[in-house]
């Protein structure tokens, strides 16, 4: 079977899902006749038509909270934000109505909030966002991140089927760079189970999204120049945490750095490190150390982001230091 | 044809003569003028006129019931079994029974702190009220919401969060579903007069605007949005002429007349229902309590709550209207509250022998799946996190060591 592209993977997902299911539906700005900012839903409209691929008002709490009514009445919508950036504009409708919908009312809100995620591509603050964070803190959502194509449509499939709101952020850098051959038939990847993204015996790193490719390049640098054996867990979803996937890797390897291209402060690498300090400290060899990006808002030119953004060369001096321990 | 009223400039049959109020007023001061002055309509052009005599009994039932109910609930409060604040709908009533009732038992509405009556016209219980106030294991959200903030998709409500405005956007949703499917079902959201200053609003009714959804958006000027009268709320001369903005129709209605309320909405039903999209309706009413019932309302001017109870209450009104155009007897208006007051106190000894809810309970249901939260190592009585795991053999000198010398 040939090969397609993440972005290719994340259309192939929503059509089949859209064939499957008549509940299931998509809104969100310019995804109808233009097929969305990076084409995600490219011939969507054509397929289903104008009342399945609704092109909305810039209105991001409008459609956000459009979503959730209409998965009260048993639809599974799916919202595009034309950048992730912009879900700042549905926090109050996410975390306040949506996340609360099940426990407080008894409402079920089976929708996706899906969008390009993610820097390394010079889009400055308000393009290159990894808000993930901020939700992953609000109980009531699930939140998921792809690293790879097969895991882009396994995961946004049983994201639409999800009886509860999930957050899916895409990769942006990754829409067309990786390709993946999908497995055959109904190909759904469970929400929260990480996966092993390469298998070592020395250091773990933990991470997820664009940063498991980073993580995959600093491995094979480290085997090769220093014979350092590297284990690279792709967390693939973010609420909830695949505790036994982290227990265990801490258990293999002892030596743990988390990686992620969110800010620093207050991003999942701090929770990570916490239950692993909770929970398995003693396996420790080393204390557990973070590669993150700088607290800073993401700046536009290439020297700058370069700057600010993690990059393999920091993953490599850091598993050094953790094997050196 | 009905639509466009508020584009037209020119104001008729029920909506307000904008040449002689001033619904601004700023919210205090010229508390008679704030009314809209009655319609040139004739009785047999409104809608009303089509309810039978005990369809326009039920409307009073359901206004006393929302009275005696919160009198009821202010009794409970000050003997503190009411668990947290007390949000009285007094002097709005008929805003909230007149418009809920021009619903068909299919359609859904989304209350807002003020629309108890709307909420028990569309089928909720003064049990259900009761065990919510007094946050009851048995009451409709398990202890887990306050006050109003429940709902009820087959009974056909949808409750409220605090955050004002989101509901538009929900309803939005809620009506693009009937939409979708095709079916005969029309959405009923309330906001008040703070609300319409959010963006939750705005983006939630235009977007229920440019879909045509079949949704009526009922804006209720109540004087206040907690201490800040309407003059600091907008600049707008009046709530409804947003409606323009948004290319809907918009009506305006004495909300403190029952018959009135029930007209204008259910105009807008109507119109949402055959296809004609989205109305606003602003109704004109007074919020004759504080925001909630520690509020004292020293921002309020003198005098001001006491006219509006003197000369608009909206039961006292509509009990000449039923007295003088139904000829309805005394005995038969006594009938009606010694029923609503037998209700309340038989909800009432129930629900008071309803049992708090068991704490664990707190960790069920934030998720479809997982089903519960699992309760904090420190609430299973381990010492350590790490005692929940197994340890490494042989690692650390605590509790103690496991294998041989050391």
């Amino acid at each position: 079977m040939a090969e397609i592209t993440y972005l290719e993977a994340i259309r192939e997902a929503l059509v089949e899902e859209m064939d499957r299911d008549e509940n299931v539906f998509c809104m969100g700005e310019d995804i109808g006749a233009y097929g969305g900012a990076f084409k995600v839903t490219d011939g969507l409209l054509g397929r289903f038509g104008e009342s399945r691929v609704i092109d909305t008002p810039i209105s991001e709490i409008g459609i956000v909270g459009a979503a959730a009514g209409a998965g009260h009445m048993g639809m599974r919508p799916i919202v595009e934000m034309q950048f992730i950036d912009f879900i700042a504009n549905a926090y109050d409708i996410l975390t306040n109505y949506v996340a609360t919908a099940r426990y407080r009312a008894f409402l079920p809100c089976p929708m996706v909030v899906r969008g390009p995620s993610g820097g390394y591509v010079r889009g400055g603050p308000f393009h290159s966002q990894n808000p993930e964070a901020g939700f992953i803190h609000t109980p009531g959502l699930k939140v998921v991140y792809p690293a790879t194509a097969e895991d882009a449509k396994g995961l946004m499939k049983a994201a639409i089927r999800d009886d509860d709101c999930v957050l899916f952020f895409e990769h942006k850098y990754l829409y067309r760079r990786i390709k993946g051959e999908m497995p055959a038939g109904d190909h759904v990847v469970p929400i929260g189970k990480a996966r092993i993204a390469r298998e070592g015996s020395d250091v773990s790193i933990i991470t997820y999204a664009a940063t498991v490719w980073k993580a995959l390049e600093a491995a094979e640098t480290l085997e090769k120049e220093d014979g350092v054996s590297v284990e690279v867990v792709d967390l693939r979803t973010l609420a909830p945490l695949d505790d036994e996937a982290i227990v265990a890797t801490v258990r293999k390897t002892n030596r743990v750095l988390v990686l992620h291209e969110d800010t620093r402060t207050g991003g999942i690498a701090g929770e990570i490190t916490s239950r692993i300090n909770e929970t398995c400290f003693e396996w420790l060899d080393a204390p557990v150390l973070r590669v993150t990006a700088h607290d800073i808002p993401l700046p536009y030119a290439p020297q700058l982001e370069d700057f600010v953004l993690p990059q393999t060369s920091d993953v490599v001096r850091a598993v050094r230091r953790l094997a050196a321990y | 044809m009905a639509g466009r009223k508020s584009g037209t400039g020119k104001r008729e049959r029920g909506t307000v003569g904008a040449s002689t109020t001033n619904p601004r007023g700023n919210g205090a001061g010229s508390v008679g003028s704030r009314f809209p002055v009655p319609g040139s309509r004739s009785s047999v052009d409104r809608a009303s006129a089509s309810l039978t005599r005990g369809q326009k009994l039920d409307l009073y039932y359901w206004m006393r019931l929302t009275r005696s109910l919160e009198e009821r609930l202010v009794a409970l409060y000050r003997q503190t079994k009411v668990v947290g604040g007390l949000f009285r709908s007094l002097g709005q009533e008929a805003d909230a029974v007149g418009s809920a009732y021009a619903l068909e038992r299919r359609d859904i509405l989304s209350p807002l702190i003020r629309n108890l009556g709307s909420m028990l016209v569309k089928g909720a219980t003064p049990l259900e009220i009761l065990r919510q106030y007094m946050a009851k294991g048995d009451s409709p959200t398990r202890g887990r919401e306050l006050n109003i903030h429940f709902g009820d998709t087959d009974r056909g409500f949808i409750g409220q969060i605090s955050p004002l405005g989101d509901m538009v956007p929900v309803m939005a949703g809620v009506t693009m579903t009937f939409k979708m499917r095709k079916q005969d079902r029309v959405g009923l959201v309330y906001v008040g007069d703070g609300a319409t200053s959010t963006g939750a609003f705005h983006e939630g009714i235009n977007f229920a605007a440019v879909q045509r959804l079949p949704l009526v958006v009922i804006v209720e000027n109540n004087g206040y949005a907690y201490s800040t009268p309407i003059g600091k709320q907008t600049a707008a001369r009046q709530f409804v002429d947003k409606a323009i903005g948004y290319g809907i129709p918009g009506s305006q209605a004495d909300g403190n007349d029952v018959l009135a309320v029930y007209d204008v909405t259910k105009e807008a039903v109507d119109r949402a229902r055959s296809g004609g999209g989205v109305t606003l309706i602003e109704l004109m009413t007074y919020r004759r309590k504080g925001h909630a019932e520690h509020d004292n309302q020293s921002y309020v001017p003198p005098g001001e709550i006491e006219r509006w109870a003197a000369e608009n209450d909206p039961l006292d009104r509509y009990l000449v209207v039923l007295r003088d155009e139904l000829r309805a007897t005394d005995d038969e208006i006594a009938a009606i509250d010694a029923r609503v007051a037998s209700e309340v106190d038989q909800a009432t000894d129930e629900a008071e022998k309803s049992a708090p809810p068991e704490a664990l309970d707190a960790l069920v249901g934030i998720y479809a799946d997982p089903p519960a939260e699992r309760p904090l190592w420190f609430r299973e009585g381990a010492d350590r996190a790490v005692d929940v795991n197994e340890r490494p053999e042989g690692w650390g000198t605590w509790p103690a060591p496991r294998t041989g010398s050391a």
